[in-house]
């Protein structure tokens, strides 16, 4: 039987707990607002830049000497996952799962005989992944210090890295891997092929008559300018969305930690209270007893 | 046909403009060209300076972009910037500043990535001098 102090002093500590969930949970509202403007923001961009693509793609004559972000180096033998996830926990199973089906991938990969190679960008799923498949984590990016904003130029950093690794023929194929913000209590592990760059059918804009564009300097300049960019968006795209889908994950599991809490105070305090009555009833009974044996 | 162009200038991370307007002027990769309702169909690959915009009879608004791809069709001109700012906020300190830092990263490039970064950076803060006052 728990003694009155030490009852007490689980009261004290789960409200201090109670009081920096509900913190955490109030900050990441906050954020997860900022956070979903950001992905609305950049979605423009990448819209057009599709529509572009498209148009410029449209326009190219299909010869060997394609760029090679858009044809592939022909080969499909190793593949690089670029692993998005967060630097920080208190979120739930956000990044397990995401963990859970990167790591399906990789098997599945794995029994076809491929080669895998992972890019982990936050440290969570550095530290997950590092457990079972060390070996073939090629490298990790640190996004700590993108807390606060995330840039253009931090996307085009991770994506001047993967074109590196790429024209030096580390591998074959790349895809991201990372969670969709759908709502507060839904964020989906989402897989999407980076390289080679699949430029969506029928995207191209319709013009008037059997126009085409003409391209300045010539379609294969400009598709050059565009894939490097069109991988950085892409990148971009990910971190955003892994970004409001953080916030989320962590603003609903801090809401139900805090409301656990909120449940074990209700509890200790009723047996506290009942530990309390229990020990003034003894007191009495020894009283009484005590006078009645006068 | 419409009158007017509908210009949208996108970066990567937010819609700049969206509107329209009587004539743009890009600065393309091999020479500027003005877009004005009924353009021939073009997508360009556009050198860092100054787009010019023109609505009604004001000045025209002019915007420094760093470099990006532009798409226009008989009715609209889609600019992707990489990054863009309007010439008027532009601080010439500022800038400064940030051309001695590009231009010191250009000596100490080691790569041939690096220095080839350095290089455009130091091109775009030129170009960026050249119209911030």
């Amino acid at each position: 039987m728990a003694t009155l102090k030490d009852l007490r002093k689980r009261i004290d500590s789960v409200k201090s707990t109670r009081k920096i969930t509900s913190a955490t949970k109030m900050v990441a509202a906050s954020k997860l607002r900022r956070a979903q403007e950001w992905v609305e923001a950049a979605r423009p961009f990448a819209t057009n830049m599709a529509r572009v693509m498209a148009s410029v793609a449209a326009g190219m004559p299909r010869t060997d000497d394609m760029p090679k972000l858009l044809s592939g180096s022909g080969k499909d033998q190793t593949v690089l996952l670029v692993v998005v996830t967060s630097d920080r926990g208190l979120c739930g199973a956000l990044n397990s799962n995401l963990v859970r089906a990167a790591r399906r991938r990789i098997n599945a990969l794995l029994a076809e005989g491929k080669t895998v190679k992972i890019l982990c960008v936050g440290k969570k799923g550095r530290d997950a992944l590092r457990r079972d498949h060390n070996q073939r984590v090629v490298g990790q990016v640190d996004t700590s210090g993108l807390r606060n904003k995330i840039t253009y130029a931090d996307a085009q950093r991770i994506a001047d890295q993967i074109t590196e690794m790429f024209d030096k023929g580390e591998f074959d194929r790349a895809v991201i891997f990372f969670n969709t913000f759908r709502s507060v209590i839904s964020q989906v592990p989402t897989e999407k092929q980076l390289i080679p760059v699949a430029i969506p059918e029928g995207g191209a804009t319709k013009l008037e008559g059997d126009a085409s564009y003409e391209a300045e300097p010539d379609e294969g300049e400009i598709l050059m300018e565009l894939l490097p960019r069109n991988l950085a968006v892409q990148v971009l795209n990910a971190l955003l969305e892994n970004n409001a889908s953080f916030q989320g994950a962590q603003m609903s599991a801090m809401d139900s930690a805090t409301r656990n809490a909120g449940d074990m105070i209700a509890r200790l305090t009723l047996s506290y209270n009942r530990a309390r009555q229990a020990n003034i009833t003894k007191e009495l009974i020894e009283i009484i007893s005590g006078a009645e044996a006068l | 046909m419409a009158d007017t162009v509908k210009f949208d200038l996108v970066s990567p991370e937010r819609l700049l403009r969206s509107e329209d307007v009587d004539m743009v002027v890009i600065p393309g990769s091999e020479g500027d060209f003005g877009v004005l309702p009924g353009h021939a169909p073009i997508i360009s690959t556009i050198r860092p300076g100054v787009i010019e915009v023109h609505k009604g009879t004001a000045t025209p608004e002019r915007i420094f972009i760093s470099g990006g791809i532009c798409e226009v069709s008989a009715d609209r001109c889609t600019v992707l910037a990489d990054d863009a700012v309007e010439v008027a906020s532009l601080d010439r300190a500022g800038v400064e500043k940030r051309l001695k830092d590009a231009e010191e990263d250009l000596v100490d490039a080691k790569t041939d990535l690096d220095q080839h970064k350095a290089s455009t950076a130091v091109a775009v803060l030129r170009e960026m001098m050249q119209v911030a006052r």
